[in-house]
């Protein structure tokens, strides 16, 4: 459904997306993470002709954006990370101008927004102004704004950021739906929970596609064991091991150790460690692995190369 | 010195008829970090305005650091630092002189202020952007500058109002370690999230929902105290029909996608483990694993403000 | 000097420093509204376009025809054929005046009658009909004397009467640039403390960092006057620059004390700055403060004796100027550089600043303390 080829987009000095190739199939939901200026929001941009690439070449539909963006543009729905909504506008004025844009049938218009408004909870709240709703309720706003011309791709730009949870659980509800209605979604999130949702997840580093996988399979094959472990000395028992054999990183959570290792026999010599240092730590058992660990890991070893 | 960092006692704002806090009492020790947590609008930010003495509690008293709330407000000021929701730095501004302004603006001279700046960047790792204008900084880097500022007068309590909103995993893990450090030096932190793994960080932790104090504790009493319902993880696939299948069985309270697993919520939920296995294998998900959990911390922060909802609901 | 004044200081330098447009753009003001001034507002009337229907054509006519020409206030471009053609060129703004001179005319006053000429005049601008009311009747006079010489074979100057010999004082030549740009100094000074100290500090709140600079020790006094001192000193610099560019391009004379000027110029500053202080506290944006800092400038530029004499004015509208602060420092720097005349000369204008300065000031300050909440 969506192809990029070689993408390249620079700003002045700045190469903001290198070389750039990936493929989403009709259907996905594919997550885009990576860290703060991996390029995550350009590769949206360029591909919801927002922005014409340096070099390369991105379709959408079999559709050249550069070529024939117009028609691109009636395929997509593109909602960017800021609230690109009136804020002085109603929830039903902000629908209509969006309707009116799209130039979507009078006779069709009530019907089609009453849908909308039903399918994002927000229809008791239809004449409020937009920036008297919740952070939550704007991005479910957003949402049914692009869903307006019943696009075939949803591109997503952190639409969960400083969303608290009880929206974000909310919002990912209306995401199944419309996945489930065959849309194809690419969504960029810091949220690493997020990405687990996803059908396919690449994960982005200084411009560039690091890794492109499944969920299940950049987690399961991470080449390493997850340890945790409690400790009441929690950042000294870090401190003891971070620089031990077999330890690739170690984080504090509370009292919780949370330590990456090689193979999960470590743990032995691990405690004999903290013993020597007179730090009790107890509770040391393997966990199932996050995607969080996989994306810490996946930098640190490509900083490395 | 006193082993309180931060206290109220039924603190109450009302604005005009709508009330933001309603009667809050909590106590953050020093060397602590206390996490507020709730949804958009439940009272957190207006808390910590009137703790930092920007907004007059309608009832109630809080001390800081010793010092009253309303009374003592420049003395409370002197010796906390605030980073707040937006990011307060000076786009056309480097990173160096942001620094130096801050620490500037609470009288630490221009020498101190070198050094700390090398020893502050350095931990945070911000060196060697010294001369880089924040207007060209990502995200991350620039809550880390913010933090970083509001490090620069060496403060004894530190409040944090969503401090990582919008920032990747790495940076976070290094904000966080820096929060740790400070912590273990004897300053205390108090920080509103909305990430609950984050929560998880914190020594203790407050929910905050429609401007009351629903639950406090440390996130283990949190998850084996707080929560009424049980959690059945299941591992299963395809998630969407599974979702579908469970929420019309309308066996569970609620079930939601917790990362690429299902968290079925209810009462006596073990009972109900092996139906829904045969009801999902049924409908062709294969089910690799289904479990009681202890609840994560989402789960019970859900079920929390859900029963808050039932016990008291919104008149409107 | 405390660390937390210099801070702000230092850092709005910084602020000016980095965005060299606006620094520009804060110099090239002064010296564009000082050429737009100097020369576009004149209040010296010549030449006004005129057209005569001489239904008469004698030597008599011509005569008078002749008169008006030389007068210098009226250009006659050329003869009309009907009195309709006059109204019609009057109703197209073709021409501001015409003359009528009835058939008739010569014969009238070769049999010693009274003659009589109309003057129309297009009195849509009344500062050019008032100045040509006045010109047609004087030349009228003028000719109207000589011609009952000539019949008299008298001269009537010699027969005794008034003889007005007016003398200009402090600008003989009546020049324009002499009472302007004195004037653009004062607008100037306010202009530029009014707006810029309202942006600056907008520009904080819409930037958020006024919620981090409020839960420090920053005091908001110290707030304010970080934050304005810089724009004080670029607004002395184009003050400084008006000055000499007055002096040596419009050959403006300064008579007095300059330290005098500037002087007092601080006590007027404490009023502007008060306003713009007052308007960064009701402003939510940058955009809404500059509309309401031009609002407030058009009291000062309208009722502050700026462009129009405060004399002229109605009784009602000459009493709320009274709260104009820039009334007051007109009359000071005029007084300064075209009288040469010293502190003596404005005790009630500096008794007036030392009034409303504070007041509005400290009005502006509670204010902005309060919005800070």
């Amino acid at each position: 459904m969506i192809s990029l080829q070689g993408v390249t987009k620079r700003f002045a000095a700045i190469t903001a997306i290198r070389d750039l190739s990936f493929t989403v199939q009709a259907g996905q939901v594919f997550g885009l993470i990576g860290p703060d200026g991996a390029g995550k929001t350009t590769t949206l941009r360029v591909t919801s002709t927002a922005m014409n690439p340096t070099a390369g070449r991105v379709t959408v539909g079999d559709i050249d954006t550069v070529r024939a963006p117009e028609a691109v543009k009636q395929l997509i729905g593109y909602m960017p990370q800021r609230f690109a909504l009136y804020p002085d506008l109603t929830v039903v004025e902000n629908l209509n101008f969006f309707a009116d844009i799209f130039g979507s049938p009078r006779a069709q218009r009530a019907e089609l927004i009453a849908r909308l408004l039903g399918f994002a909870r927000l229809t008791e709240f239809q004449t409020r102004l937009a920036r008297n709703l919740s952070g939550g309720m704007q991005k479910k706003l957003a949402l049914a704004a692009t869903l307006m011309h019943r696009p075939r791709v949803l591109l997503l730009d952190e639409p969960t950021t400083g969303v608290d949870p009880v929206s974000r659980r909310e919002f990912w509800d209306l995401l199944t739906e419309i996945h489930l209605q065959g849309v194809t979604i690419i969504i960029t999130t810091p949220y690493l929970d997020e990405a687990e949702r996803c059908t396919r997840v690449g994960l982005m580093y200084r411009g560039e596609l690091v890794a492109c996988d499944e969920p299940r399979t950049l987690r399961d094959g991470l080449g390493a064991t997850v340890l945790e472990a409690q400790s009441a000395q929690a950042l000294q028992a870090r401190h003891a091991v971070e620089k031990s054999e077999g330890v690739l990183t170690v984080s504090t959570h509370g009292d919780v150790l949370r330590l990456l290792v090689d193979r999960a026999e470590r743990a032995a010599a691990l405690q004999a460690v903290w013993q020597a240092n007179g730090i009790t730590v107890g509770n040391v058992r393997v966990v199932r692995a996050r995607l969080e660990d996989a994306f810490v890991l996946m930098l640190t070893r490509h900083d490395k190369t | 010195m006193n082993a309180i960092a931060l206290s109220t006692e039924h603190i109450s704002k009302h604005f005009d008829h709508f009330v933001a806090v309603d009667h809050v009492s909590f106590s953050v020790r020093r060397g602590e970090i206390y996490g507020l947590l709730g949804p958009n609008g439940a009272g957190k930010t207006t808390t910590i305005r009137m703790l930092l003495g920007l907004l007059t509690p309608t009832s109630g008293k809080g001390a800081v650091l010793g010092f009253d709330i309303v009374k003592q407000a420049e003395a409370i000021r002197q010796r906390v630092g605030y980073v707040s929701q937006k990011f307060s730095l000076y786009p056309d501004l480097t990173v160096a002189e942001n620094f130096n302004f801050y620490g500037g603006v609470y009288g630490v001279s221009r020498a101190a202020l070198a050094e700390r700046r090398a020893d502050i960047f350095r931990t945070i790792g911000l060196s060697g952007q010294d001369q880089e204008r924040v207007s060209a900084l990502a995200g991350g880097s620039r809550q880390r500058l913010a933090l970083a500022c509001a490090l620069a007068h060496e403060p004894e309590l530190l409040f944090l109002d969503e401090p990582t909103a919008g920032v990747d995993p790495i940076s976070r893990r290094g904000l966080w370690d820096l929060l740790y450090a400070l912590a273990a030096r004897g300053a205390s932190v108090l920080v509103t999230t909305h990430y609950m793994d984050e929560a998880e960080n914190c020594h203790r932790l407050a929910f905050i929902y429609r401007g009351r104090l629903v639950a406090e504790g440390t996130p283990q009493e949190m998850k084996t105290q707080q929560m009424v319902a049980q959690v059945v993880e299941i591992d299963c696939e395809p998630l969407d029909a599974a979702l579908t299948v469970l929420r019309a069985a309308r066996w569970f309270d609620e079930v939601a996608l917790y990362g690429a697993l299902i968290h079925a919520i209810g009462q006596n939920v073990a009972e109900k483990i092996s139906p829904a296995r045969a009801l999902l294998q049924s409908k062709g998900v294969a089910v690799k694993s289904a479990q009681v959990i202890l609840p994560s911390l989402e789960d019970v922060f859900i079920a929390r403000l859900r029963s808050v909802d039932v016990d008291d609901p919104i008149s409107e | 000097m405390n660390s937390r004044l210099l801070s702000i200081i230092r850092k709005e330098f910084i602020h000016i420093l980095r965005d060299p447009r606006t620094l520009a753009i804060m110099f090239i003001i002064p010296i564009v509204e000082l050429f737009l001034l100097g020369y576009a507002v004149t209040t010296d009337i010549r030449h006004l376009n005129t057209v005569v229907f001489d239904a008469d054509r004698t030597p008599q006519s011509r005569q008078l025809v002749e008169a008006y020409r030389a007068s210098d206030y009226f250009a006659i471009a050329r003869y009309a054929q009907s009195e309709d053609e006059i109204a019609v060129l009057l109703d197209s703004g073709a021409i501001r005046a015409g003359i009528i001179i009835p058939a008739g005319y010569g014969d009238n006053l070769a049999r010693g009658a009274v003659a009589q000429v109309a003057v129309l005049i297009d009195g849509s601008d009344p500062t050019v009909a008032s100045t040509a009311f006045a010109a047609s009747q004087s030349v009228g006079q003028a000719q109207s004397i000589k011609i009952v010489t000539q019949r008299l074979g008298v001269d009537v100057t010699r027969l005794g009467g008034i003889e007005i010999r007016p003398r200009v004082w402090y600008n003989p030549e009546l020049r324009s640039a002499n009472y302007m740009v004195p004037a653009v100094i004062g607008i100037i000074l306010q202009f530029l403390t009014t707006l810029f100290t309202a942006l600056t500090i907008v520009r904080e709140r819409e930037q958020g960092t006024i919620e981090q600079l409020v839960v420090t020790p920053i005091k908001s006094w110290e707030l304010v006057v970080g934050k304005v001192v810089p724009y004080i000193a670029i607004a002395f610099f184009d003050l400084l620059e008006v000055l000499v560019l007055g002096t040596f391009w419009f050959g403006v004379p300064i008579r007095g004390s300059i330290p005098l000027l500037l002087g007092l110029s601080v006590l007027f500053l404490l009023a502007s700055l008060g306003m713009g202080l007052f308007v960064s506290s009701v402003a939510r944006s940058q955009l809404e403060a500059m509309f309401l800092a031009f609002l407030t400038m058009l009291p000062s530029i309208f009722i502050g004796g700026f462009l129009f004499p405060l004399e002229a004015m109605p009784g009602w509208l000459q009493a709320i100027s009274y709260l104009v602060p820039l009334r007051y420092l007109l009359v000071i720097i005029r007084g300064i550089m075209l009288k040469g005349v010293g502190l003596g000369a404005f005790g009630d204008q500096v008794l007036a600043l030392l009034i409303l300065g504070p007041f509005i000031m400290f009005g502006a300050s509670r204010r902005f303390r309060k919005s800070l909440e």
